[in-house]
């Protein structure tokens, strides 16, 4: 039975990514980047400003996307939404999406792991 | 070519006795009612499931099962090797033609009570098998890897994994990891080609030997229709008077099937792509769109289970009464008709429906 099962992958240890350049993002736009093996979501939201979450939804791990016309965070797989605190406020997903730091390094904008 | 035919059954009958096969043929028999066309359905199950071979092998001579070149040599099948168009997409009809079928084969046994005994092992086999299909269907959705399939195998998995005790478990199994990546390509593959294969053909050995043994049902209102003197029993040869009769459904099901890929080829889509999010309007192949939708229903929370696992619950306990109705419905040994089991079927095929209808509005 051992067999079946793969040895475990050790993660990335890197709890920082650039994950985009400034400027690329337009204002209420929003861009998935990697972050170690799974997606992230950086959104520039209307006022210029940036948040970051993980991109997979806590319902079935799907991954979400920044929808502009409703200024809200939406996974296409089961109609679920969340606000842009990372809160689920819609739909079959039962947790918060989990958010990043954001800080802006010169021409990057630089994506934390939170502690 | 009679005399080619005798004379091959005369040398074969010398060497292993094959003319008691060809007497045991012609002894084998087949009801004859108003519900005879229900008989044909398991026959035109396993033609498609022929088929599905078939055809399989053939994209096997070309098909790479890694992420770097699943898309690439499904494409180069479908645009570059000669009727390999044809051929991907009598696949992929033939496909859900055989699920379709397999659902009408299992309904119209529900419905005619072809479960009640001493068929209950029948009715467990065809089960058993309609299962495989399905994973099958569900392992052979992803080879293409295609973004459709991508997050249809996430949900489809991560799903698995909600299971308490074993999910976390059944995930790494399925997905040969914690994510889906190339390693479950390669898992879904094998699965595809070769575990599925294996259990299909013994459970279809086990199901065709039960049916052999125990012949065709006839329902308990035809039954008691004779028992009564209403009507008069009545049968066909099943070689060649049912073979034939099956034969020419076989051969409009390949015309259907030829239409179907010329018509309508099968896509491809865009090459999955692990960091992009879920397209708008996705969803999973039609046989589990019901269940899909049910999910998107049902809230975060149910009482203190996570609603995904709640739903998982009910479709397994569902599946459960399902698989052992034949226990369960005592009444029918009698061959009494309980309303409940027929009320029963009629829900279920009206749940799937109207679940489907509103997945695809």
């Amino acid at each position: 039975m051992r067999y079946i099962i793969p040895p475990p992958v050790a993660e990335s240890p890197s709890r920082f990514v650039v994950a985009a350049k400034v400027g690329e993002l337009k204002n209420n736009s929003g861009k998935i980047f990697k972050f170690g093996s799974r997606p992230g979501l950086l959104v520039r939201l209307a006022d210029g400003s940036y948040r970051a979450f993980s991109a997979v939804c806590t319902h079935l791990n799907c991954t979400v996307q920044y929808r502009s016309d409703l200024r809200e965070i939406w996974c296409a797989c089961h109609n679920g939404l969340y606000d842009l605190e990372g809160r689920n406020i819609s739909g079959p997903p039962p947790r918060p999406l989990e958010i990043f730091d954001v800080h802006i390094q010169g021409e990057d904008v630089v994506v934390t792991r939170t502690a | 070519m009679a005399t080619l035919y005798r004379r091959t059954l005369n040398w074969l009958d010398e060497r292993f006795g094959a003319g008691s096969v060809e007497e045991f043929l012609r002894h084998k028999t087949v009801p004859v009612n108003r519900h005879i066309i229900w008989y044909y359905l398991g026959g035109m199950t396993l033609f498609l499931f022929i088929i599905q071979v078939l055809t399989g092998i053939l994209l096997l001579l070309y098909y790479r099962p890694t992420p770097n070149d699943a898309f690439e040599s499904v494409q180069y099948i479908m645009t570059q090797v000669r009727f390999g168009w044809l051929i991907r997409s009598v696949h992929s009809w033939s496909a859900n033609l055989m699920i379709f079928t397999a659902f009408l084969h299992m309904f119209s046994v529900y419905f005619l009570k072809a479960y009640r005994k001493p068929r209950e092992l029948t009715w467990l086999s065809g089960i058993l098998l309609l299962f495989i299909l399905l994973g099958f269907g569900f392992s052979g959705y992803l080879l293409p890897w295609n973004t459709l399939a991508f997050f249809a195998t996430k949900v489809g998995t991560e799903m698995a994994g909600s299971i308490p005790g074993v999910g976390k478990w059944l995930l790494v199994f399925l997905r040969g990891g914690q994510e889906v990546t190339g390693a479950t390509l390669t898992r879904f593959f094998g699965f595809h080609v070769a575990v599925l294969p294996g259990l299909a053909t013994l459970l279809l050995a086990i199901h065709l030997l039960l049916v052999q043994r125990l012949g065709m049902s006839v329902p308990p209102s035809v039954e008691r229709a004779i028992a009564e003197g209403r009507t008069p029993q009545r049968s066909m040869p099943f070689f060649p008077n049912f073979l034939l009769r099956d034969m020419i459904g076989w051969y409009a099901a390949l015309g259907l099937l030829g239409g179907l890929a010329a018509i309508f080829p099968w896509e491809l889509g865009t090459k999955a792509d692990a960091f992009a999010a879920a397209p708008a309007g996705i969803r999973p192949e039609w046989y589990f769109l019901f269940m899909f939708q049910t999910l998107k229903y049902l809230p975060a929370k149910i009482l203190f289970l996570e609603g995904e696992f709640a739903g998982l619950l009910g479709f397994g306990a569902a599946a459960a009464v399902w698989v052992l109705v034949p226990f369960l419905d005592r009444r029918i040994g009698f061959g009494r008709v309980t309303r409940l089991f027929t009320g029963l079927g009629i829900f279920v095929i009206g749940y799937i429906v109207v679940l489907s209808a509103l997945a695809l509005r």
